[in-house]
């Protein structure tokens, strides 16, 4: 049943990549705007063995890589400062309520005048941008902590860090891994966003050289690898989740019977 | 009560204090008085513009989205159905949503250049169409068996039990689908864009109207909150049904 289902997905990939390939061919997708598959696929080729590919490539991974690290720890330790104090978690509700859907886009102009096509641009938009789903879950998780195991650890004089490390943080862990994988994803969106429209260094600048310069097999090329390293983010994210998580109820019962 | 007020104006009250007082004095080109800005917003936004930029920002937003929402349960539903259909476009179609949206915009603009309005209504609805595709899909295969059989005894068409039993899920995408809009709303409107609320601001970033280009970041971020609060009424209302069943499985256990 597995292989059957994963032979349709590549039988379906190869659909797609066919009817790329005859749109263009059979002259009813104008060749300028969408050449065929087979072209992409021959500029992608060329693409690995350009070193200015791989330059970009890598400083695409680094602005993501830092922004969601940024993120990832500011948003966890805010998490659980705020989410374990009631008062503190009653106080801020409204306002991250508020700026969480403030779309980060919106501070593309600021960060323009004040770092220009650096690097910090993007990272400011990645790190706002992935911060609150991060903030967010880790909320949720610690307010998912069972009270009764709680006191129970309390009453029988778990030390605050033992509280933490046996109670908080197995029941957090979930939510922090989910908030991981919608930040990742969130997080590179903003990435090449950055590099597209700022022009900061990156694989989303070279798309847009490609495109303006008219390079339009390259462009397709370039959007591909993009996606690709879309589909890495996610099943890195998701492998992460089935590895920290495999002792838990909701990866468990995903083990095919 | 009244304790709930202050928790909920209290923060809020005390950063927008901060801003005033901290920017109050400044000469700094970046950060002009809070003041300052204030006092540009009404002429900025309210007069003429709410009309030529505003509108026609918030049109394409909201059309963009409804084409990807009729067109992304549609689809989600049939593919979701068919067990076979599922394995053959899910690797097609994760692909497809790990594509950064932004960069539909130069493969768009490829085809029809970047003037018109066409080209980003396309690209907001593109752009929304896979989270609310693949949720839908996701929706309607965790649809209970035993519901599917019922329906199909007392002889209901089938839609009419699976778009409720996916509604949460569903609701989940639609949800994801309405920050990329906004997101994809402001980008559009940066390459080649005559009007809309993101080439204004980008405008009056390029002519260093500082001030102003505040007001535009306000005004994002106002759009930006306000459209979360209507998505929220409108799930509130269409998964009701769905509260009230968690709340007694949650009391019965």
């Amino acid at each position: 049943m597995r292989s059957s289902r994963t032979g349709l997905g590549l039988l379906g990939l190869l659909l797609v990549a066919a009817v790329f390939e005859v749109l263009p061919r059979a002259g009813l997708v104008n060749r300028d705007y969408l050449p065929p598959a087979s072209e992409m696929a021959g500029k992608l080729a060329e693409l690995l063995g350009d070193s200015a590919f791989w330059t970009a490539t890598g400083q695409t991974l680094r602005g993501w890589g830092a922004g969601l690290a940024v993120a990832m720890v500011a948003g966890v330790a805010a998490g659980a400062v705020i989410g374990s104090v009631p008062v503190l978690r009653e106080f801020t509700a409204s306002t991250i309520e508020f700026l969480r859907p403030i779309p980060s886009v919106a501070l593309i102009p600021l960060v323009v005048l004040i770092y220009g096509s650096r690097p910090e641009s993007a990272l400011v938009l990645v790190v706002y941008a992935a911060l609150w789903q991060v903030l967010v879950q880790v909320l949720y998780g610690v307010a998912d902590v069972d009270p009764v195991a709680r006191d129970t650890a309390r009453s029988y004089g778990f030390s605050k860090l033992s509280i933490a490390r046996n109670i908080l943080l197995p029941t957090a862990l979930p939510y922090i891994l989910t908030g991981f994988r919608l930040a990742a994803a969130v997080a590179l969106i903003l990435e090449i966003t950055a590099e597209l429209v700022i022009g900061v260094p990156g694989l989303g600048q070279l798309i847009g050289v490609a495109q303006s310069s008219g390079a339009v097999p390259r462009t397709y090329a370039l959007v591909i690898v993009v996606g690709l390293i879309g589909v890495f983010v996610n099943s890195l994210a998701r492998m992460l989740e089935r590895r920290l998580l495999h002792w838990h109820p909701s990866v468990r019962r995903e083990v095919p019977a | 009560m009244i304790r709930r007020i202050v928790a909920a104006v209290a923060l809020p009250v005390v950063l927008i204090a901060l801003w005033w007082l901290l920017t109050a004095n400044s000469t700094s080109y970046f950060w002009p008085p809070l003041a300052d800005i204030l006092k540009v917003l009404p002429d900025t936004w309210f007069g003429e513009r709410a009309r030529t930029d505003i509108a026609p920002s918030i049109a394409r937003l909201l059309i963009g989205y409804l084409c990807a929402l009729v067109i992304g349960v549609a689809a989600g539903v049939a593919i979701g159905i068919s067990p076979v259909l599922r394995a053959l476009t899910e690797p097609s179609l994760e692909f497809f949503r790990a594509i950064p949206p932004p960069v539909l915009v130069p493969v768009i603009a490829l085809f029809a250049g970047y003037t018109g309005s066409l080209s980003k209504v396309i690209t907001i609805a593109l752009g929304c169409l896979w989270p609310i595709l693949l949720n839908t899909v996701e929706g309607v295969r965790g649809v209970d068996e035993v519901l599917l059989d019922t329906a199909r005894s007392y002889r209901l068409p089938r839609h009419s039990v699976i778009l409720p039993a996916a509604g949460p899920q569903i609701a989940a995408g639609a949800r994801q689908a309405l920050s990329i809009a906004v997101i994809l709303m402001v980008i559009s409107e940066l390459f080649g864009a005559s009007n809309g609320i993101g080439a204004s601001v980008v405008q009056f970033q390029r002519s260093f109207a500082v001030p102003q280009m505040w007001t535009g970041i306000i005004v994002l971020g106002l759009l930006g909150v306000l459209l979360s609060l209507i998505f929220r009424v409108a799930e509130h209302r269409a998964l009701a049904w769905y509260r009230g069943w968690r709340d007694a499985e949650r009391a019965s256990r």
